[in-house]
């Protein structure tokens, strides 16, 4: 348990063992392959996942039943994919009884919220079998993503074959082979203003949660929080879906999990302090915590 | 977890607990249970099958008494259906078998025109009050009245009678009284202390708020930090006001800089009215109903860590509790 990172269980090293998904996968391939052992097993039916949309890189819910669904919906999109959109029709149109999804910490809380105040929400608390979070320091809007890319990566984003953020810079790689980056500095005027009130690094209330950050290239950190996530993430290894490694001396570590996790909760609850101009405004501008 | 065994111990009654101890690690008892333990303690390598068959056996008959006890405790409630669909009742009765072990265990239906032969309202812990007020009906209005004065807690429940809903758009003239034209969500001629939005509020959330209310009017100390902690949102929503509509989000949400694009509110929206574009809602006005749930429905709107963080230990107990 620690103030930043949540309560979690166990924390691993952990990549995809599957070259098929690691290919075209952000870092571990860990969601992917996580879904796609979850649906071989039956532990789900299909997952909610942030697929291609009709733009580039602009990111379109969708329910994948199948690996191939799967495979379509890999890698990182920097941009706002309402995956909570399709949590009811999951369980309608397409039937499903158990229902993966992967998202960011807040619509990880969307979620849990979700299942423990389903105001609107019949019959879906108990059809959610694995909640996916990822790290996630701040997202895009789809209009500021573009932005980033063609006007000060000065990139077509039609050509991007992959988006990177780490090592304090926004990344993009080409067809061609080419690749461009700014400071992660430039990229901030371009965040979704909601972000700012987060008070979430790594996703406290998923299953499991997953990022890059703190393991070497190639490799995701992998946090397994709940006794779903737990039983999950042990049958994926068992079953050689997952390769999973201690993370004892591994570098950067979760030090540095734990130093961005604080960055971002410390600023944030500054700046929800700063939402109410105390003495100066009418009324303060609203809080959503209570 | 010993907020969750306390919890079980309330809604099981103390001899449900106990057993899962004593099959846990036969060392320990309570002091009245020590003469059905004596078998155990005795050296009895030879005969292991028998004595389990006699423990068995034993634990059975010193149970069966305190059986009674929590049904002693239970809460009581009322339907109370003022201008409504019966939608939301059907959606309480939608639990299934889970109404059955509602009723069974923590609540009596004391109330309800549909389900109980109950005339006039009767004093009540909880009144689940459905529908709208209609105010040219002098009957509507005392007995929204007489509701407040005779129930310890009011819940509105559905969207009429937290938000007007689909009765916001009445304006008279339907037979067979087409005189019937001003309505008014119950807020505004009572005090109302929990809101359950939505068109059909659904059955899991009618159901928390029946186990909640429970463990508020008999639980402990820590039971009724949980219960308040929980229906604390609920309690501000009954607060707010009487007003709700698709703009909500545009007013509350949008321009308070606050919306993430999650979707939640277009999974709730019972009309489809509301799509996600480029990464928010866009809300359809005229499809709107003004049923409250997407607004609710909203991690932004509210959001509590100190429930939500404990989904896991809270799911576990609803359905351990509403096993039959």
């Amino acid at each position: 348990m620690s103030e930043y990172l949540g309560e979690y269980k166990a924390v691993y090293k952990a990549k995809s063992a599957c070259g098929d998904i690691l290919g075209k996968a952000q870092d571990g391939g860990i969601v992917t392959s996580m879904f796609a052992y979850a649906l071989e097993a039956g532990i789900i039916d299909g997952a909610i996942v942030a697929g291609p949309g009709a733009e580039p890189y602009k990111p379109e819910p969708m329910i994948a039943t199948t690996i191939e669904e799967l495979l379509a919906a890999r890698g990182t999109k920097y941009s706002i994919s309402p995956n909570m959109s399709l949590i009811k029709e999951a369980t309608r149109s397409y039937g499903l009884d158990k229902i993966g999804i992967v998202g960011t910490p807040c619509q990880i809380q969307a979620v849990r919220k979700a299942q423990l105040y389903p105001i609107g929400l019949r019959d879906v608390p108990d059809k959610i079998a694995l909640a996916i979070g990822i790290f996630c320091m701040e997202n895009f809007p789809y209009q500021g993503l573009y932005q980033m890319v063609e006007d000060h990566c000065a990139t077509k984003i039609d050509n991007v074959t992959k988006m990177d953020i780490g090592k304090g810079k926004f990344t993009v790689y080409t067809e061609r082979g080419a690749h461009a980056e700014i400071p992660l500095k430039v990229t901030h005027k371009y965040e979704q203003p909601a972000c700012h009130v987060c008070l979430d690094y790594v996703a406290n209330m998923a299953d499991i949660s997953t990022g890059s950050v703190g393991t070497p290239d190639g490799w995701s950190t992998v946090m397994v929080r709940s006794k779903a996530g737990e039983a999950a993430f042990q049958k994926a290894v068992d079953a050689g879906w997952i390769v999973a490694e201690s993370m004892d001396g591994v570098k950067p570590g979760l030090e540095l999990v734990e130093k961005l996790a604080k960055t971002k909760i410390d600023n944030n609850r500054a700046y929800l302090e700063h939402r109410k101009h105390e003495g100066t405004l009418l009324k303060p501008l609203r809080s959503p915590y209570i | 977890m010993g907020l969750l065994d306390k919890l079980k111990s309330l809604l099981f009654g103390k001899e449900a607990v106990r057993e899962g101890k004593q099959d846990a690690k036969p060392g320990a008892k309570p002091a009245d249970e020590a003469i059905v333990e004596k078998p155990v303690e005795q050296p009895v390598a030879a005969k292991p099958a028998e004595d389990k068959v006699e423990q068995v056996e034993q634990k059975h008959i010193i149970q069966k008494p305190k059986e009674e006890k929590p049904v002693a405790d239970k809460i009581t409630v009322g339907h109370v259906h003022m201008s409504g669909c019966t939608g939301c009742l059907v959606s309480l009765a939608d639990n299934y078998e889970g109404l059955l072990t509602i009723l069974d265990k923590y609540a009596d239906l004391v109330y309800c025109l549909t389900l109980a032969d109950v005339r006039h309202i009767p004093e009540m812990d909880v009144a689940l009050v459905e529908g709208s007020v209609c105010i040219n009906d002098e009957c509507s209005m005392e007995e929204i009245l007489e509701t407040r004065e005779r129930a310890k807690i009011v819940v509105a429940l559905g969207g009429c009678a937290c938000y007007g809903n689909t009765t916001r758009f009445c304006r008279g003239g339907q037979q067979n009284q087409p005189q019937h034209e001003g309505f008014v969500p119950i807020g505004d001629l009572i005090k109302v202390d929990v809101y359950i939005p939505a068109c059909a509020p659904t059955p899991q959330q009618i159901r928390n708020v029946c186990l909640m209310a429970y463990l508020l009017l008999k639980g402990n100390d820590e039971q009724k930090a949980l219960a308040t902690a929980y229906l604390t949102p609920l309690m501000n929503l009954a607060a707010a006001g009487t007003e709700a509509c698709g703009c909500d989000l545009m007013t509350e949400v949008i321009n308070q800089g606050l919306c993430m694009g999650c979707g939640s509110c277009a999974a709730a929206c019972t009309v489809r009215a509301i799509t996600m574009q480029y990464g928010k809602p866009q809300v359809e006005r005229d499809l709107c109903i003004k049923c409250g749930a997407c607004y609710a429905q909203c991690p932004r709107s509210f959001f509590s860590f100190d429930v939500c963080g404990q989904y896991e230990s809270i799911t576990e107990l609803i359905g351990e509790v509403m096993k039959p």
